[in-house]
């Protein structure tokens, strides 16, 4: 019997426990993928929104101002590519600056900092390759760029270092009530605890009505996109949105912080909730509406398409707090933008309810709130020199791309989290993200997966488990085949 | 008549083999060129690349080729065998890996150190 | 650390350069290379075909990389294995790094680059549709079989018809996999007729020419595979769907040269090759620093990269040395119809003894052609051609004579039909 399971350990998932984690509290984490932040939390614009969007009142715009402020703390101190770069929301005609100024009273209404309303002379000023024919822009520089996955990840690796557990590959199958709290079922497992809280992303309709009356369906909404080579990266240097519109804040061209570019996305409802796959026609869409705010995007530069779904629901805001008819079961809900921005207010607040809730809050004296990491590109001469004579592994560059090191390999390869796939590699090493994706390094890292693992090359997945890469050597057709 | 594209070199010429009349080969660009265009309507034979199995080499795989082209249907009966085949390392380039394969004439080498 | 020449890069490109240098009276030389061992992209084309022009007889990749690294022995030639070059700064300053040595600041008179290329990914060409595992570029599963010695699938199709492609059909076919098909864009193939032959034709793979995938499906693995016809513009034409069934898709769909390095310090890069613009000694337009190979410009035979990395090397010792004839004039090369581009970018006929050779490629496929080099719209010289296609380099060998009688600095090189009016 533990305090608390939190199911799903997307950036909300995540979030918690590393909130948690920070208190004398048993809690569990499960997770159906084999790696954390495999959901929308990994296909999204990566954008810390600075917060004039959500309108005053709703749970979103209670969160969003505050998660700004608690992911550029939270990066510093857990090590976590972020960058404040600002936002401009253009506006091409009347009707957007109309807009742009209700936004804007929106803001300043949610707290965010330093809003500005630009004219297009002073836009094109700070942005020169964006369309000239603007009217004006909203500027919000609170606004910021991070790494998605490596945010959840840090705050999960942070969790698991200060007690948290965590269980990947545990699908949710049932959950039962018990007379002290819940038994929480993934197939042949049983894990029991005082508190529940759903945070399965798009599928936590699916997890509230295995223990409430249905309150909400979700309903997965693909965005996709297109993620440019470096080359590209410098194109704009701030995020570029048009004026929002009913199903998103539009298309935006934006800075990574890992130095390229991205452009996207579109709103279309999804086949399923799993169904991530990219089209023409979507990829035309974003390319098409994209160049109206900035038509110097060479997409031959293109590097990867990708899409993920937003967890669109009923109601137009997240769904958070107590089910009314499961006492301790608590739904973080409906978490479309600016979701990955509210996630660490969320958490917060969300501890703070299981406090009122009747669990016990006391901090752990002992608490590791802190997460190095070498990331070799980011050295001087100097201290690359230095390294390299401490451990020779940090000699060898494995992705020629990112100029990741095999000692950053082997480092994330034995992180908390426990990566056991490619992909699991590059989230944490960024290894494989660069314009070759990984047709050079890609073997390379196999290999070391397997060396540090003991595993044999077909035990190692892409991505998911079950996305193998080689299908067992050569010269055995006389075997088994 | 006949017409084929002469694999001899990258230049690929496009050759015309008189089946009727002694396999005359025209448009060839050089002697080989006639050569494969008789060879490859009546008996065609292949250079054959492939690996083997190699134990402590810097690769999984020694890179081998026939010495010399073989019956173009003996093809995947010679790849087979490569199949069981296994080699210690250090490895010559031209070294015999098998003699005579199915008794074609043809061994199969090594075609680097390793 | 201090050397008259250091070569970026261990494949054929820079073997031939250092060695090329090493002849021309250059003694303090390194190559780096990233990889474990010399030799490049060669040693997992284990196929044959290489050395026809160079060697006069047929090699596989190992064996010709090979004859190059025997050629090593006893030079002096200093080799640093597993090194990668970071940065490379305008005084020639080379940042480079390997587990044994650590972190390198290494000086040098002369540098040739010899980087290679990377293949495109299926990123780089969009191909829409879900992201499952079972997607390489042809080179990284050739890596796989011939190397490692892992298969990667069963079922495969392939698109993109370049040579990497049709030989990855055989080399998949002969391992036990099934090939389905070799799709490719356009209307002709950019590999080379005999492959297609004893790739292709040799064991009943279909190629379908004007099609292109439009659609990849399989949440975990590649399940299947979706083929359009494509019209004149290359647009898939919808109703001309064929469904194949595939675990594994290969892409043979270009290369890019590597150019980090050379952007980094600034050297112009022509965007039509990718590669750095060079001058007739395959000097770039930095000083003292040199290119050749797959670098400066993809090419089809390695024994035209040997070719022309063995006059890089020559020119960078000609450079070390101090050979080197002031420049007076400078001719710029354009490409005229039907060219795509050309290497060199610039001639400086001052550097010139007798001839010098310009590479291009022809934008489409053509038959009874003439290439012609001219001048302020005057014929220079012609050379007649039967037949022309983009997956060929051509070559043609400029007399120095013509180069001094060009005018306005400059010459264009068209691609005509052999009728037209001289």
């Amino acid at each position: 019997m533990v305090d608390v399971i939190i199911i799903g350990a997307g950036i909300v998932g995540c979030s918690l426990a590393y909130e948690l984690s920070k208190y004398q509290v048993q809690a569990v984490v499960l997770e159906k993928e084999n790696d954390v932040a495999c959901g929308t939390t990994k296909a999204n614009s990566a954008i810390v929104h600075a917060g004039y969007d959500p309108r005053p009142g709703t749970l979103m715009a209670k969160y969003n101002v505050e998660g700004n402020r608690l992911i550029e703390e939270i990066a510093k101190k857990l090590d976590v590519p972020y960058k404040k770069v600002g936002s401009f929301v253009l506006a091409f005609d009347d009707t957007d600056l109309a807009t742009v100024g209700t936004l804007f009273d929106r803001g300043r209404q949610n707290g965010v900092p330093d809003l500005q309303i630009l004219s297009a002379k002073e836009t094109l000023a700070i942005e020169p390759n964006i369309n000239p024919e603007i009217k004006g822009a909203l500027y919000a520089p609170s606004a910021g760029i991070v790494s998605p996955w490596e945010l959840a990840i840090a705050m999960m690796d942070t969790a698991l270092r200060n007690g948290v557990s965590l269980y990947t590959d545990s699908q949710v199958t049932a959950i039962e009530k018990k007379p002290d709290g819940y038994e929480v079922i993934c197939g042949d497992k049983r894990y029991q605890s005082r508190y529940v809280i759903n945070a399965a992303g798009l599928y936590s309709d699916q997890i509230h009505n295995m223990v409430s009356a249905p309150a909400f369906t979700v309903t997965p909404n693909k965005g996709e996109y297109y993620l440019l080579d470096k080359n590209q990266g410098n194109v704009v240097s701030h995020v570029i949105f048009q004026c929002p519109s009913k199903v998103g804040k539009g298309v935006l061209v934006s800075p990574t912080v890992h130095g390229n570019l991205i452009v996207g996305p579109n709103a279309v409802d999804a086949d399923e909730k799993d169904d991530v796959g990219t089209t023409r026609t979507g990829l035309d869409f974003v390319i098409k509406a994209a160049s109206r705010s900035c038509d110097k995007v060479n997409y031959r530069q293109s590097i990867r398409n990708f899409a993920g779904n937003r967890a669109l629901t009923e109601i137009d805001d997240f769904i958070i707090g107590e089910a009314q008819d499961a006492k301790g079961f608590f739904d973080i809900a409906g978490i479309k933008s600016p979701g990955l921005t509210s996630a660490p207010a969320i958490a917060v607040d969300m501890v703070s309810m299981l406090g009122a809730a009747g669990l016990s809050l006391v901090k752990k004296e002992e608490y590791i709130d802190r997460r190095e990491k070498v990331t070799f590109r980011d050295l001087s001469p100097q201290e690359r020199a230095e390294l390299i004579k401490k451990d020779s592994r940090y000699g060898t560059i494995i992705c020629r791309c990112e100029t990741v090191t095999e000692g950053e390999i082997v480092d994330a390869i034995h992180s908390p989290t426990a990566p056991r796939s490619v992909d699991a590699i590059k989230r944490r090493c960024n290894a494989g993200m660069g314009r070759c994706q990984g047709g050079f390094c890609g073997p390379r890292v196999l290999e070391i997966l397997c060396r540090e693992l003991g595993l044999d090359p077909r035990e190692i997945p892409q991505d998911k488990d079950g996305s193998y890469i080689v299908m067992g050597e050569t010269k055995t057709r006389g075997g088994n085949n | 008549m006949k017409e084929l594209i002469c694999i001899v070199c990258p230049k690929g010429c496009h050759l015309r083999v008189d089946e009727e009349n002694g396999y005359k080969v025209t448009g060839n660009s050089c002697p080989k060129g006639a050569d494969y265009g008789y060879k490859e309507l009546t008996h065609p034979t292949r250079v054959i690349t492939s690996t083997v199995k190699i134990h402590g080499g810097i690769h999984h795989r020694l890179p081998v080729k026939t010495s010399c082209d073989i019956p173009k249907d003996k093809i995947f009966d010679v790849v087979r065998l490569l199949d069981n085949v296994e080699v210690e390392s250090p490895v010559h380039k031209g070294d015999i890996v098998i003699e005579n394969i199915l008794n074609t004439g043809a061994n199969i080498i090594a075609t680097r150190n390793m | 650390m201090q050397y008259d020449l250091v070569v970026v890069g261990g494949g054929p490109a820079g073997l031939a350069a250092a060695l090329s240098a090493h002849e021309n009276g250059v003694n303090s030389i390194l190559i780096i290379e990233r990889d474990r061992e010399l030799g490049g992209i060669l040693n997992q084309c284990i196929h044959n075909g290489f050395g026809l022009h160079y060697f006069k007889e047929e090699l596989t990749g190992p064996e010709y990389a090979l004859r190059f690294i025997d050629m090593l022995q006893n030079t002096g030639i200093d080799i640093k294995l597993g090194t990668m070059v970071l940065d490379i700064a305008e005084d020639r300053t080379i940042q480079a790094m390997n587990s044994v040595d650590g972190y390198m600041m290494i000086k040098t008179k002369a540098i040739v680059l010899a980087m290679g290329c990377r293949e495109r990914t299926r990123g780089a060409i969009a191909i829409p549709g879900d992201r499952p595992s079972g997607i390489f570029t042809a080179g990284a599963a050739q890596r796989y079989l011939n190397m490692e010695g892992y298969m990667v699938g069963k079922r495969v199709l392939i698109l993109g018809s370049g040579d990497i492609g049709l030989i990855m059909a055989r080399r998949m076919t002969l391992e036990g996999a099934k090939v389905l098909a070799v799709v490719e864009l356009m209307p002709y193939s950019n590999g080379l007729n005999r492959n297609i032959v004893q790739c292709l034709q040799d064991y009943d793979i279909p190629l379908y020419l004007s099609h292109t995938i439009t659609d990849i499906q399989g949440h975990k693995r590649v399940e299947k595979a979706i083929v359009s016809k494509v019209d004149a513009n290359r647009k898939p034409i919808p109703g001309t769907e064929i469904e194949f069934d595939c675990d594994t898709i290969l892409l043979s769909v270009g290369l890019i040269p590597e150019n980090e390095l050379s952007r980094g310090v600034g050297i112009q890069i022509d965007p039509r090759t990718n590669g750095p613009v060079v001058f007739e000694n395959m000097e770039t337009s930095l000083e003292g620093v040199f290119a050749c190979g797959n670098v400066v410009h993809v090419h089809d035979l390695v024994d035209f990269v040997t070719q022309e990395s063995m006059r890089a090397g020559k020119a960078a010792a000609q450079y070390i040395l101090g050979d080197t004839p002031n420049q007076k004039n400078l001719i710029t090369v354009k490409n005229g119809s039907h060219v795509n581009y050309t290497v060199p970018q610039y001639i400086r006929p001052d550097h010139v003894e007798k001839l010098v050779e310009v590479f291009f490629r022809v934008d489409n496929v053509y038959s009874n052609m003439r290439i012609v080099v001219a001048s302020g719209g005057q014929e220079l010289c012609s050379f007649k051609r039967e037949h022309m296609a983009p997956g060929e380099m051509e070559k043609i060998v400029v007399p120095k004579k013509f180069l001094d009688e060009a005018k306005q600095a400059e010459i264009t090189i068209a691609v005509v039909n052999q009728e037209e009016a001289k």
